[in-house]
């Protein structure tokens, strides 16, 4: 489980978050959702510790992530993979340089201890045989599911994503949503989303965060987002015109037989 | 993980220096034969003192200075743009999520790398600069082999050589750190990393020139 408490974040008069309160469960797809500028990057970076709150704390079970050593902190990264916007994926190394990166930098595995975790990650986000292609030669879709194998190298108990379907059609991004989902499920990790997809919270949103100009606008899971009656969330969900018009079209018809609506 | 680093470092600075170091070089020797041979012209200077000033030129202040002026240019401006470009792309982020000092990982092994190599290149760049002069002088027929060797052979210092290396340190230090520094805290786009790298290369060449003047102050004095 991970909490954050009282959370406030400015750069110089700029004040980003204003005290955000929210407990991130424990095995489960936890998601922060809200518009751009609404400070979910920040919460993000914050929760991982790239950046420091201007007040607040972060609760790593019972460790305050803000007051810890560096030797305690260096411990805690070990438990913490994450899977960032562009990848970042090291360039001038392999698939498997980078996906064992982390177990050449902190773990003292043979070779061939190493490259069979390697094999084992790859395998789990579907991507076998790329061992020995770089960056440069996958696509942007192959690039997230190598960044999750490499976050996931160490078996974390924490996994983070900061928007990891951005850049991807469509089908892609669902079937990464439903890579980070089983992920969870099977390997009980505490998995933060940063997102502004929308697919992706009605199918793997077991524990949502809105932000709204750095504020705590609702939190639920993807069960309640069509039944609330939050209009920031309302807003945010129904932004695109086509949705407007379903949702219009639906409720005009009490007994909810819209096609599409009832879909979503 | 720091070794394999190192290494790509040293290659890196090294191998994809030489030729630049060289070609520099060879010209510098060169032209400061010939410049010396047209200023001692009617003096009552003995002829092969042209090897011995050359030698000493190249040994105390040209080879090492204008070696590092070109290294800040070429190496600092590339290690400004690589450690800039992965502060930008989040790699940098990467690795401290993951646990990795990254001030160490990054900036130590080319630091190691340049205190290591550049030293190695101002020595080659001496060699080849000496050799400059004497391609200018002998080879073009100006002047006789054993003039140039016994200009060459005459007043040796080995201070002049502890010199040498001394700034070569200094220097090596002062433009790979100043490079390390402005990509490693680089923020913005692509025009900020242009700028920072641009950065690395002016303040490089202008505090290893302050420092070339200091040691010369405190190693002649």
């Amino acid at each position: 489980m991970i909490r954050a408490e009282q959370i406030f974040k400015s750069f110089g008069d700029q004040k980003v978050l204003k005290g955000i309160d929210f407990t991130f469960e424990a095995s489960k797809t936890n998601l922060i959702i809200g518009k751009s500028g609404a400070g979910k990057t920040v919460l993000l970076k914050i929760l991982v510790g790239l950046l420091d709150p201007t007040k607040g704390s972060v609760w790593y079970d019972d460790k305050n992530l803000v007051t810890l050593t560096k030797k305690e902190l260096l411990e805690l990264r070990m438990q913490v993979g994450m899977l960032f916007q562009g990848n970042a994926l090291f360039d001038s190394l392999s698939v498997e340089e980078n996906i064992r990166f982390p177990m050449d930098m902190f773990t003292r595995k043979t070779l061939q201890e190493k490259r069979k975790q390697v094999d084992y990650c790859l395998e789990r986000v579907n991507m076998e045989g790329i061992n020995s292609k770089y960056p440069s030669e996958i696509s942007g879709g192959m690039q997230k599911r190598v960044g999750i194998a490499r976050a996931i190298v160490l078996n974390p108990k924490y996994l983070f994503a900061d928007e990891p379907n951005s850049g991807l059609d469509p089908k892609t991004a669902i079937t990464i949503d439903a890579l980070l989902s089983e992920i969870t499920d099977e390997q009980k990790i505490t998995t933060i989303i940063n997102t502004h997809d929308m697919n992706s919270v009605m199918e793997i949103g077991e524990n949502i965060c809105l932000l709204h100009e750095g504020r705590l606008a609702w939190q639920g899971n993807k069960d309640e987002v069509l039944e609330n009656t939050n209009e920031i969330l309302e807003n945010f969900i129904f932004a695109s015109p086509f949705l407007q018009k379903l949702k219009t079209r639906a409720l005009a018809n009490p007994d909810n037989s819209v096609k599409g609506y009832n879909a979503i | 993980m720091y070794y394999k680093e190192t290494i790509r470092q040293m290659y890196d600075i090294g191998v994809g220096s030489l030729m630049i170091i060289f070609v520099v070089n060879i010209f510098i020797g060169a032209v400061t034969a010939v410049q010396f041979i047209y200023q001692l012209q009617g003096t009552m200077i003995p002829r092969y003192y042209i090897g011995y000033i050359v030698r000493d030129m190249a040994i105390i202040e040209l080879a090492v200075t204008f070696t590092s002026i070109i290294l800040a240019g070429k190496v600092g401006s590339n290690i400004a743009s690589e450690i800039g470009g992965m502060r930008q792309k989040e790699h940098i982020d990467a690795m401290e999520i993951m646990g990795v000092n990254t001030s160490s990982y990054l900036v130590l092994p080319k630091l190691i790398a340049a205190l290591i190599v550049i030293p190695i290149l101002v020595s080659v760049a001496a060699i080849v600069s000496i050799s400059g002069g004497y391609f200018a002088t002998v080879a073009e027929g100006s002047f006789s082999n054993e003039e140039f060797i016994k200009g060459i052979r005459s007043f040796f210092n080995k201070q002049n050589v502890v010199m040498m290396y001394v700034k070569s340190f200094v220097f090596a230090y002062i433009l790979s750190s100043i490079a390390c520094y402005q990509g490693y805290f680089v923020k913005g786009g692509s025009i900020e990393l242009g700028q920072a790298s641009t950065r690395a290369v002016v303040y490089g060449i202008i505090v290893i020139l302050i420092a070339d003047y200091i040691i010369a102050v405190l190693l002649t004095g």
